[in-house]
C-alpha cells in the first residue's frame, strides 16, 4: 500500500480561517506542493496581502512577510533584491491585485523583478464583506453593487492577465482555475512553471486563479464552483498568455 | 579623516553608505533629487542595489521588504512625498522593521512650494501613520551633524528595531560644507536573527507582521511598543542649550533655523540682552527636561520656526505654564531674519534699550 | 468493482463543505448526517470503501487537507 496523496509539508498544521469550501485552501495546497517538489521550502520568503488570504503567513511553511493593502509586489521586490538567490513569490486578491495595488503589480512585472505572483480572482472582497471588486461580473451583484455591477456607472470587469501579459518584463502569465480536479491538476503544472521562471532569472511571472467566495456569493460551495465554470471562465478564459519557450 | 566639502543632500548618502547601506528606495521629488541620484550612482560601486519605484508608497514598501529581510535600508523624500509614506512608516513600526527615512521639507500644505521649510513636525513627532507609534525623528541643524545623525541613526534604528527618521529642513540639503566621515572599519552590523531569509531548514520561519487580530495579543504587542519607546525616551534625547541659567529670555529652534537664532542672540548679547538657546536635536523624544533648567525669572520662551507654529506644542508642554511661551515663525523658503528675531525678542522684552 | 485504495478524513478539521461528495466518480462520499464534529460541521467519510478507486479526485478538491488517499 503507498500513500499517493497526503498533507503537504510546505503548509503548516495551523487550521486555516477559510469559510467552508473557499477555494483558496486549494491554492494554498498547491502553491505548497510545488515548493516542496522543487525543494525551495526553505529558501522562500512569502509575502501575503490584505484581504482574506491576509493570516496566510500562519499557513505557508516557510519564512514570510504580511505585506500592506497592495504592496506584496512592492515588498516582495525589497526583499528579492536583498536576497537574489532565495525565491520570493506574492500571494494576492484581487481587491489587492487589481485595485489598490495596480501600481505595485504593473511595476513590478515592468522591472521585470524576478518574483512570482500568485492571484487569486474570486470577482469579489471577501474578507470585508462581499463589496465591489474591480474583477466583479456584470450583473453580479456585491454589498456595493447592490443592484448588480452596471458596466456604465462601473466599468467592465478589469483582465488583469491579459493587461500585465502585454508588459515586456512579465515571463509568465497565465490563467487557472481550481474548479474541478482536472483544472486543479493543470492549475498546479502552471504554478510550477511559473516558480521555475524566477528559479532560472528569466522575470516576472503570474498566476491568475479563479476561485469562488460561497459565502458572498451566497451559493453553496458546490453551487459555487458551477457559477465559476458558467460565468467566470466565459469572461476570464483559462490558458497560457506568456512563457518563454524554455519553459514551454 | 580628511574633511570634504558636500552638499547636505550627497552627504547624508555617504552617510548611510559609510553606515552600511546597501539599499536604497525612492521616487524624485525637489528639493532632494540629488538623494537617489547620488544613491543610483553609487550604491552599485559597492554592491548594493538602488530602485526608482513607481511612487513614494512603493518606495517605502520596499524598504519594509528590504528591512524585513534584513537589510540596512534608506529612503528619502519632501514633505508631501512625506505624507504617502506614512502608510509604510506605520506598517514598520508596527512590525518592528528599522530603517531611516530622510524626509528634506518643503512648504505646504498640499503641493505647497519647492522651498525649504520645516513644516512637518508634528508629521513626524505625532506619527503621521496611523497607530500608536513613535520614530526616532533627528533635526541636524549643519551637514557635519546631518552625517553623523544619519550614520547613529542606522544604528540605533537596528538597536531598537523601529524607523528613524532625519529630519532636515530644506535648507540643509541644498547647503555645502566641509564634513569628516569618521572611521567605522571596525564597526560590524548586528545579527538579525528575526529577518527573513529563507529557514535553510534550520530554524522555524521568521514571520514580520503588523497584524494582530486578538485583541488581547493586539495590546499586549501595544504595551510592548510603548516600553520600547519609553526606552527610546529615556536614552535618546539630544539638545543643545546654552545660558538657560541667567536668560531673560530663551529661544527654542531647532535645525537651520537655530543656527539664524544663535546669530539673532549673538547681535542681542552686543546690545545687552541676556538670551539663551534650546536647540532640541532629538525631535522626539523631546528634551522636555531641558526647560527644567531655564531660570525662574526668565521673561518666557521664544519658538521660532519656519512654519506658522508646531514645536510650541512640545514648548508648552515642557513649559507646563511656567512662564509664557511666545512664536514667530515664516513659511515656505520665507526664512526668519535674524533682524526679525531680534525685534521679535525686543518686542516681547519690552523695546529698545 | 475490486477495491484499488484506501482513503481516510481528518473528520476533527473538515468543514463539511462537500466538494470531495461532488467529485467522486463512484459516489461513495458523503457528509454525516447526524454527528458533528468538534467544529461544529458535519463531516465527510466514506461508507463503502471497497469501491474506492484511489483517483485523489476528493482530495485535490479539499481546502481543508482533509483527506489521505492510498493506493492498494
Amino acid at each position: 500500500m503507498t500513500v499517493v496523496f497526503e498533507r503537504t509539508t510546505g503548509l503548516t498544521e495551523v487550521e486555516t480561517h477559510y469559510c467552508p469550501g473557499c477555494t483558496h485552501g486549494i491554492i494554498h495546497r498547491l502553491v505548497a506542493e510545488v515548493l516542496v517538489e522543487l525543494d525551495i521550502l526553505d529558501d522562500t520568503i512569502g509575502v501575503c496581502p490584505v484581504g482574506c488570504s491576509v493570516l496566510a503567513y500562519k499557513y505557508f511553511n516557510c519564512d514570510m512577510q504580511q505585506a500592506a493593502h497592495g504592496r506584496a509586489p512592492a515588498v516582495a521586490t525589497g526583499a528579492k533584491r536583498v536576497h537574489p538567490d532565495k525565491f520570493v513569490f506574492t500571494y494576492q486578491g484581487d481587491g489587492d491585485l487589481a485595485s489598490i495595488g495596480t501600481a505595485e503589480i504593473v511595476h513590478a512585472a515592468h522591472r521585470g523583478e524576478k518574483i512570482s505572483t500568485i492571484f487569486v480572482n474570486n470577482a469579489i472582497y471577501g474578507m470585508t464583506g462581499g463589496q465591489m471588486a474591480p474583477t466583479t461580473l456584470i450583473g453580479q451583484k456585491a454589498t456595493t453593487a447592490p443592484y448588480g455591477r452596471d458596466e456604465e456607472t462601473m466599468g467592465m470587469p478589469l483582465r488583469m492577465s491579459e493587461m500585465l501579459a502585454t508588459i515586456d518584463g512579465a515571463k509568465f502569465v497565465e490563467r487557472v482555475s481550481v474548479d474541478t480536479p482536472a483544472n486543479i491538476r493543470k492549475a498546479k503544472r502552471a504554478i510550477k512553471k511559473c516558480f521555475q521562471v524566477q528559479l532560472e532569472g528569466k522575470g516576472f511571472g503570474i498566476v491568475e486563479v479563479l476561485s469562488t467566495c460561497p459565502t458572498n456569493w451566497g451559493l453553496t460551495p458546490v453551487e459555487s464552483l458551477k457559477w465559476l465554470k458558467e460565468n467566470m471562465i466565459p469572461y476570464y478564459p483559462l490558458g497560457n498568455f506568456k512563457s518563454p519557450e524554455e519553459v514551454e | 579623516m580628511e574633511k570634504v566639502l558636500m552638499k547636505g543632500n550627497e552627504a547624508v548618502c555617504a552617510a548611510a553608505i559609510a553606515a552600511g547601506c546597501k539599499y536604497f528606495f525612492g521616487y524624485p521629488i525637489t528639493p532632494q533629487n540629488e538623494i537617489p541620484e547620488y544613491m543610483a550612482r553609487e550604491l552599485p560601486k559597492v554592491g548594493g542595489t538602488f530602485i526608482q519605484a513607481e511612487s513614494e508608497v512603493a518606495a517605502i514598501n520596499m524598504v519594509y521588504g528590504a528591512a524585513g529581510a534584513g537589510a540596512r535600508v534608506m529612503t528619502s523624500s519632501s514633505s508631501p512625498g512625506v505624507a504617502l509614506k506614512q502608510e509604510g512608516i506605520s506598517y514598520c513600526a508596527g512590525a518592528e522593521l528599522p530603517a531611516v527615512i530622510v524626509n528634506m521639507m518643503r512648504g505646504g500644505p498640499g503641493l505647497g512650494s519647492i522651498q525649504p521649510s520645516q513644516t512637518d513636525y508634528f508629521q513626524a513627532t505625532r506619527g503621521g501613520g496611523n497607530g500608536d507609534y513613535k520614530t526616532l525623528v533627528l533635526a541636524p541643524a549643519d551637514v557635519q551633524e546631518l552625517v553623523d545623525l544619519t550614520i547613529e541613526g542606522f544604528d540605533k534604528a537596528d538597536y531598537y528595531r523601529n524607523p528613524v527618521m532625519i529630519l532636515g529642513d530644506g535648507f540643509i540639503g541644498q547647503m555645502m560644507e566641509p564634513v569628516v566621515f569618521k572611521d567605522r572599519s571596525d564597526v560590524e552590523l548586528p545579527e538579525k536573527p528575526w529577518a527573513t531569509s529563507g529557514t535553510k531548514g534550520e530554524r522555524k520561519p521568521n514571520i514580520i507582521n503588523s497584524l494582530y487580530l486578538g485583541a488581547e495579543e493586539l495590546e499586549e504587542h501595544n504595551i510592548h511598543l510603548q516600553a520600547k519607546y519609553a526606552e527610546m525616551a529615556k536614552n535618546e534625547v539630544k539638545v543643545e542649550s546654552f545660558g538657560l541659567e541667567d536668560a531673560e529670555l530663551v529661544i527654542a529652534a531647532y535645525g537651520t533655523t537655530s543656527r539664524i537664532c544663535k546669530t539673532a542672540i549673538s547681535k542681542l548679547e552686543k546690545e545687552g540682552y541676556k538670551v539663551g538657546l534650546i536647540r532640541p536635536i532629538s525631535l522626539w523624544p523631546y528634551p522636555f527636561n531641558e526647560f527644567e533648567k531655564i531660570n525662574d525669572d526668565c521673561k518666557g520662551v521664544l519658538t521660532v520656526e519656519m512654519n506658522t507654529g508646531q514645536m510650541t506644542d512640545d514648548v508648552q508642554i515642557a513649559l507646563n505654564g511656567r512662564m509664557p511661551s511666545y512664536f514667530y515663525g515664516r513659511t515656505g523658503g520665507m526664512a526668519p531674519t535674524p533682524e526679525e528675531i531680534v525685534n521679535k525678542v525686543k518686542e516681547i522684552l519690552g523695546g529698545d534699550r | 468493482m475490486a477495491q484499488k485504495g484506501r482513503t481516510t478524513f481528518k473528520e476533527d478539521i473538515c468543514k463539511g463543505c462537500g466538494l470531495c461528495v461532488s467529485v467522486c466518480p463512484v459516489k461513495i462520499i458523503a457528509l454525516e448526517e447526524i454527528e458533528i464534529n468538534r467544529k461544529g460541521y458535519h463531516p465527510a467519510g466514506i461508507k463503502e470503501m471497497e469501491k474506492c478507486i484511489a483517483c485523489q479526485n476528493c482530495a485535490l478538491i479539499c481546502p481543508d487537507l482533509v483527506i489521505t488517499v492510498e493506493k492498494l
